[in-house]
Parts: C-alpha cells; sequence; structure tokens
C-alpha cells in the first residue's frame, strides 16, 4: 500500500515554531470569535453549511490556509514538501476512511488533539489516545507486516 | 473587516502546517514508524500547539466574551461514547493509511498538490457518508 518509505529529517526547531503558529491561530480564533480550531468542524461547516452566516466565517478560515503555503513559498523560495508515501488508491481509501472517523468522533488532530485537550476536555484526550493508538497499529502493520519490511 | 480577523487565523494556522512538516505525509508516518525510520518531528509539533493554546485559553476563558462575538462556542458534548472513541479509532486507521489528517490537508491543498486533493475530495465523500448515515440513524 505505502510503496516507497521516504526518509526524512528530523526538524525540531522548525516544528516547534510550526506547531507554535497552529496554537497562536488556536487561541486567536478563540479570543476574536470564541470559535474552536477544528478542521474537521470547520470543513464539514463549509460543504455542509447550517445557515449563511455560519457558512461565511468557515469559507474564510479555510481561504486562509490554502494561502498559507504561498506564504510559506514568499518566505523561503519553496512550498512545503509533500511526499506521499501511499498510492493514489491508498489515499483515498483512508481519505473516505478519515472521512468516517473525524465525522463520528466528533473531530480530529486539530479540534480534539490541540484545542479540546489545551481545554482539558476528557473528550478530547480519550479522543486523541485512541486515533494515535490506531494510526500507530496501522502504521505497523503497513509497514512491517503487509509490506514486510525490517 | 470582521471576515479578514477569519481569513488571518486560517493564514496563521496554513503558515503553521507549512513551517512544521506536518503537511508532508512521510513526515507524519514516519513519526509513528517507531520501529523503522522514526522521526519524532510531530511530538514538537503538538507540543508547541498544545503549549501556545494551553496558556493562550488560560488568557481568553479569563474574559466574559470574545472581541467580535457575543459568547464562547464550545462542543455540547459531553460523556466518552462509543460514537467517540469508535470514530476516533477509524479515523486513526485512515490517517495510517493516507498519512494526511483533515487540519494539515486544508493548508497542503493551497500547494496545488494532486495527491492532496484527491485525498480532500475522499475526505469529502467519507464526512457526506458519515452524515447521510448518522441523518437515518436519527
Amino acid at each position: 500500500m505505502q510503496d516507497v518509505m521516504i526518509l526524512t529529517e528530523f526538524t525540531p526547531i522548525a516544528s516547534l515554531l510550526g506547531g507554535a503558529l497552529i496554537g497562536l491561530a488556536a487561541v486567536g480564533l478563540m479570543l476574536l470569535h470564541g470559535r474552536v480550531m477544528g478542521a474537521t468542524g470547520i470543513l464539514s461547516g463549509v460543504f455542509f453549511p447550517i445557515s449563511s452566516s455560519e457558512w461565511v466565517w468557515r469559507v474564510a478560515v479555510v481561504a486562509g490556509m490554502l494561502c498559507g503555503p504561498v506564504i510559506y513559498l514568499g518566505l523561503t523560495g519553496g512550498f512545503p514538501a509533500i511526499d506521499a508515501p501511499s498510492s493514489r488508491w491508498a489515499l483515498i481509501l483512508g481519505g473516505v476512511i478519515v472521512g468516517l472517523g473525524v465525522t463520528y468522533g466528533s473531530g480530529c488532530t486539530s479540534g480534539h488533539g490541540v484545542c479540546g485537550n489545551a481545554r482539558l476536555s476528557p473528550r478530547s484526550l480519550a479522543a486523541t489516545l485512541t486515533f494515535m493508538l490506531t494510526t500507530g497499529i496501522t502504521v505497523y502493520v503497513i509497514r512491517h507486516v503487509i509490506s514486510g519490511e525490517a | 473587516m470582521r471576515i479578514l480577523t477569519f481569513f488571518a487565523v486560517g493564514l496563521i494556522f496554513g503558515i503553521g502546517i507549512s513551517v512544521s512538516g506536518m503537511a508532508n505525509p512521510a513526515k507524519v508516518i514516519n513519526f509513528f514508524d517507531i520501529a523503522g525510520n522514526w522521526d519524532p518531528s510531530l511530538a514538537f509539533v503538538m507540543g508547541g500547539a498544545l503549549l501556545v493554546t494551553f496558556f493562550g485559553y488560560g488568557v481568553v476563558f479569563k474574559k466574559k466574551r470574545p472581541i467580535l462575538a457575543d459568547e464562547f462556542t464550545l462542543p455540547s458534548q459531553h460523556g466518552i461514547d462509543r460514537k467517540l472513541i469508535g470514530g476516533s479509532a477509524v479515523f486513526g486507521i485512515g490517517w495510517g493509511i493516507a498519512g494526511f489528517c483533515p487540519g494539515a490537508a486544508l493548508p497542503a491543498l493551497g500547494t496545488g498538490n494532486l495527491d492532496v486533493a484527491i485525498f480532500v475530495g475522499s475526505l469529502l465523500v467519507g464526512i457526506a457518508i458519515a452524515r447521510r448515515l448518522q441523518a437515518k440513524a436519527t
């Protein structure tokens, strides 16, 4: 399913800085508008809107997100690296499964993992521990059981 | 003006994802591949995000209301149920297969990368199916 194993460099400084910016965005959205920075809820609200007022702000957030890599390009001279180790079929299958999971689980890495855990929500902690565990198991099975790589 | 503040928040998030390396599924999968080419970077992304959000929220929630809204809109569900755990477990399986999560894929879409577009399109199909199933169940 994952055809190539791509080596990546350990980037503690960039990752910490990027993470801090993600946190800054989450705090900003709560401070200004009292909303949770959850990608699942925001994306769902764009494509399956409840009302026009609930739709517009989410579209604006997504538009901002889409422009993030463009600013990054301006600052560094290149887009962030995106190397999918998975085949196209795996991306389709994974995408559908993620969509099902985050809808039933009411959130993903940003909503539960960052915002919920920062509020010390027991639901978000339970959700985060659960998906971190199943992601780890899935990666292990694909890489070391199915692909048979050492 | 109000709408620009939403855009700005999304932009900061998108820059954060780009800088952090989270947009790269290879990095995400290598974080979980402890038995292989382990790349611990993702822990620093989560750590940085959690640290800032935890202390930032601490300050924000001391206020009576947000600056540009009447009230804080926080998730109303309480309790850990089968739906939460089952859904999260399923999400993890998909994340492990594809290497993208929604919050990383949305900004990554801005690069015009076809793999990301395929993932996001499939993600929307999954969300639509789940919503249809949930609407039927109630």
